[in-house]
């Protein structure tokens, strides 16, 4: 099982315009692991997400999931995918005006013929694996940051996916509820069998749930390895980021002044 | 998912086997409330089962309170390692009658 791919990304280029934002990207996601993407802003990991989930249009190459080519699948194949994968954003992006409930139950409603009895028995379950059964009535605008996340994520499982993204789940989040989160998203993978990505720069997180982990810089893939490969990697582009190093502190005071008035020169 | 639902004397049992999911689940519902509905007393042998979803999960616990309401005996028996984890996760592990043996569940009826 762990040897089996999941996602499989192949010479993949993505532009924006006449930018390009993601280089030449190839690495595997196997069944049932935890892989962290991870990156600095404008490394290419959301447009990496972005287009993982089919919302952004490859250049070049090709994404195989579960088996399909979501870059050359038709839109029948492209559905029945979509009903195996869920997704969390960053944000929760929940519907305003629904009630939390209602937000997790959407997609059974929308995709499935299951009777209302086991439709609000799953909920239920969801709502209790994440803690929020208490709050099954609120409407979104009445959630803290935390429990909109945690919300997102009910609403991400409710169908039981194969894959799962997690779109910077502890961003914004105190270290308790963070930490309750991470041990959900592992308990996800060795309970349901899920595969899932999880997008973050938040170093926490990435070491205490990842069981690997792939690292973009400028649009490139600098590194896959499992955390312990990551820790002793000898990039200094890794080190860097796993260091924190301010970007001013790597910098020379001359190079720097010549950066910030070389049009005026 | 396979199931072989057989009747003894007093009590159906339920054998099920492989994956359950999304599109097994209606199927499992039915069968559980099915025997319910006899006024039979229920016995689901889990020990096969490779994996179970939330919708499977449902259809128990709705089996559960069905025969909790008609006041009949229901129990999972000898429930396989995956399984359990999914019903330990979702804390029903505190919920249903488990049993080890045939013989346990008879003795409550």
């Amino acid at each position: 099982m762990e040897n089996t791919s999941a996602i499989s990304i192949s010479n993949l280029d993505v532009d924006y315009g006449s930018r390009r934002i993601l280089s030449n990207i190839n690495f595997d996601i196997r069944e049932g692991e935890i892989m962290v993407i991870m990156g600095d802003s404008g490394s290419g990991k959301s447009t990496l997400l972005r287009t993982m989930l089919g919302l952004k249009k490859p250049s070049a190459g090709h994404i195989k999931m579960l088996g399909t080519d979501i870059c050359h699948a038709s839109q029948k194949e492209l559905y029945k995918l979509r009903e195996k994968m869920g997704v969390a954003f960053q944000g929760g992006a929940l519907f305003t005006s629904m009630s939390v409930t209602e937000n997790i139950q959407l997609r059974l409603r929308e995709h499935t013929k299951l009777d209302e009895n086991t439709i609000q028995i799953m909920t239920r379950i969801k709502l209790d694996m994440v803690n929020l059964l208490p709050y099954e009535n609120l409407m979104p605008s009445e959630l803290s940051g935390g429990m909109k996340k945690r919300a997102a994520l009910a609403r991400a499982i409710i169908m039981d996916p194969k894959l799962l993204f997690f779109d910077e789940p502890s961003a914004g989040l105190d270290p308790i509820t963070s930490a309750e989160l991470d041990n959900l998203i592992v308990m996800l993978k060795e309970t349901m069998r899920m595969t899932i990505v999880v997008v973050t720069h938040e170093l926490e997180s990435v070491f205490a749930i990842a069981d690997r982990i792939a690292i973009l810089g400028d649009g490139e893939l600098i590194q896959v390895g499992t955390p312990e490969e990551i820790k002793s990697s000898t990039d200094e582009r890794v080190i860097n980021l796993l260091n924190r190093t301010p970007r001013e502190n790597i910098v020379d005071g001359d190079v720097h002044l010549q950066r910030l008035t070389r049009d005026n020169q | 998912m396979k199931s072989k639902l057989s009747a003894e004397s007093n009590y159906d049992v339920l054998e099920l086997s492989g994956e359950i999911d999304l599109h097994y689940s209606p199927q499992l519902r039915e069968m559980i409330l099915g025997s319910l509905k006899n006024g039979n007393s229920l016995l689901i042998n889990m020990a096969e089962v490779s994996y179970i979803d939330s919708s499977g999960i449902a259809s128990l616990v709705e089996g559960f309170q069905t025969a909790k309401t008609a006041n009949l005996s229901y129990g999972l028996l000898t429930i396989s390692s995956p399984a359990l984890e999914v019903l330990t996760l979702t804390r029903l592990d505190r919920v249903f009658t488990l049993y080890d043996t045939i013989e346990q569940f008879q003795s409550q009826l």
